[in-house]
């Protein structure tokens, strides 16, 4: 009896075929991926959107396929014209504004990064009352709209040629994605520890030193080297309108034609920048 | 646990003394450096213009206002296009992005020479500014919105090939597995199994970096690449400055409208 009943409830290979065969012949045989908006007005909705802006903007652009056409072969001896890039015959100014974007890109980091640390306090919620806190919001979003190059001219136009507008222009820059990261981070910390730090009867900046800061500090650093980064990937630009650096080297190079200059310039940059990057990497890996 | 042995017994310390002495030993080095950067730079300014800025400002505060808001008629289409750049050049930045994002992530890349080619275009791409891009595309194919289209998508491709190698790297290897198991070629593991899950991210990254590009795209005209920039240029190099406080009104508006309905969309996506 014990031995039978198992096979009773289990049917054999041959029966369970016989038996999809027989009773579920409807089942559907062909498939299709279920699609990512799953309104199906929505869907096409968006599509058809999409095909009405992308044939008005196309219409709108007016773009001289004659000109572009004619512009090829021209491009082609541009092209040529950045091979092979030379690195020797301006080396001296090369190097000048590579230096000059390097110092500009270092203090502006460092200021822009002390004067965000009281602008992101303000900026936190949890920290500041209201007035502190809209004012420092304010500050964060007018920084961080205007892009560093409109700074940049308006820096030049008020402290003069120099790589003293750039850094100024860096600094605000810096101070509008610091301060807003600083804030974030600060709102979403635990708030736990600040409480037992504030039980203990500590002050306000003991408070801030021994409790907020260390949570908030690891990705304070590596964000700092990320800024670093940034900051002299755009001290190439802001040369362009006269803020110093290596964009104005570059600009030069530009102007008078001497584009294997312009590409040796240009190689030199994305060396340093990848540097910068592997470095920052490491250091963010090291620091959490 | 750091402690300091006194007198009246043992005091709580936040740090040993060797890791304290490390870290104001950073310090000093961190100070020299800067002090050393300032130093060099302020010799390459010209101090007189810097002291000058409170009056130059005054000045050109009062050039500026009231903005001329008849100058507005002008500005439509320069604002139309600084749009039309900024979404034309992410959907040629996607485009490009989408196979070398491929090409660069670990799990499906076909061997790791192409993966080291994917990876050097993303750096160089992303390490160029958009402005030098357009620099460069105004001399071989003249200037124009072509120009910033082209300027815009490349300096993107970086960007959004980056973040989108980064998801396909964490993606989930069960559900590819699964799609495997059912005797999928290769091409439709990746389409069955590798995108419907990358797909969200992929949506997310294309308006994150819409929302940067019409920022970045406000400018590319003081290079010649179109948009709003040329008429910021202009402003300028005439002097005009309450038509520059208007175009400055523009770009602002622009800005925020962009960034609000990017929050909305990527609020909706995730």
């Amino acid at each position: 009896m014990l031995s039978r009943a198992p096979s009773l409830k289990r049917p054999g290979r041959r029966s369970l075929r016989t038996m999809s065969e027989t009773s579920v012949p409807s089942y559907p045989r062909s498939w299709k991926k279920p699609p990512l908006i799953a309104n199906r007005f929505l869907r096409w909705g968006l599509w058809f959107g999409a095909a009405i802006y992308l044939s008005l903007a196309l219409g709108t652009m007016e773009i001289n396929w004659g000109r572009v056409a004619e512009g090829l072969p021209r491009g082609q001896r541009f092209l040529s014209a950045f091979f092979p890039p030379d690195f020797v015959s301006r080396w001296d100014s090369i190097v000048d504004g590579i230096l000059e974007s390097i110092w500009m890109t270092v203090i502006a980091t460092v200021a822009g990064i002390a004067l965000s640390v009281p602008v992101g306090l303000g900026a936190a919620r949890n920290l500041a009352p209201t007035p502190v806190y809209l004012f420092c919001r304010a500050v964060i979003a007018i920084s961080r709209t205007f892009p560093e190059i409109i700074l940049a001219i308006f820096a030049v136009k008020l402290f003069g040629f120099g790589p003293f507008a750039g850094f100024l222009a860096l600094s605000i820059a810096t101070i509008g994605f610091y301060a807003k990261l600083l804030a974030e981070d600060i709102e979403d910390m635990d708030p736990g520890q600040a409480e037992a730090v504030k039980a203990t009867g500590a002050g306000w900046f003991q408070w801030i030193n021994y409790a907020v800061q260390p949570q908030v500090m690891p990705r304070m650093i590596g964000l700092s080297v990320y800024r670093l980064d940034i900051n002299f990937r755009e001290s190439a630009v802001v040369g362009i309108v006269g803020g110093g650096g290596i964009g104005a080297t570059l600009l030069t190079a530009f102007d008078r034609y001497e584009f294997d200059s312009a590409a040796a310039i240009l190689i030199i940059i994305i060396a340093i920048v990848m540097v910068l990057e592997y470095s920052s990497g490491y250091l963010r890996r090291w620091v959490q | 646990m750091p402690v300091l042995s006194a007198n009246q017994g043992q005091i709580w310390r936040r740090r040993t003394s060797r890791t304290q002495w490390a870290i104001w030993a950073s310090w000093l080095v961190g100070i020299a450096i800067v002090g050393y950067c300032w130093k060099l730079v302020s010799d390459r300014t010209v101090w007189f213009f810097v002291t000058d800025a409170g009056t130059q400002a005054a000045d050109l505060a009062s050039r500026m206002v009231p903005p001329k808001w008849s100058y507005m008629d002008v500005l439509w289409r320069p604002v139309w296009d600084t749009i039309n750049i900024a979404t034309l050049g992410t959907v040629l930045a996607l485009a490009m992005a989408f196979p070398i994002a491929f090409l660069a992530a670990r799990n499906t890349t076909p061997n790791s020479a192409v993966r080291a080619f994917a990876l050097f275009v993303i750096v160089s791409s992303r390490s160029i500014n958009s402005l030098i891009w357009a620099l460069m595309l105004v001399a071989i194919i003249g200037p124009g919105i072509f120009a910033g289209v082209l300027a815009i998508g490349l300096r993107s491709i970086g960007f959004c090939a980056k973040l989108l190698y980064e998801a396909i790297e964490e993606i989930d290897a069960k559900q590819v597995e699964a799609i495997e198991a059912t005797g999928a070629s290769g091409g439709q593991k990746l389409i069955f199994g590798v995108i419907p899950q990358i797909l969200p991210t992929f949506a997310g990254i294309s308006v994150f970096r819409w929302d940067i590009n019409i920022r970045e795209s406000t400018v590319l005209g003081l290079v010649g690449a179109g948009g709003i920039g040329i008429q910021l240029d202009a402003s300028i190099s005439t002097l005009a400055w309450t038509q520059v406080s208007l175009i400055l009104l523009v770009i602002l508006a622009t800005v925020v409208v962009s960034e609000w309905v990017s929050a909305k969309v990527r609020h909706a996506i995730i």
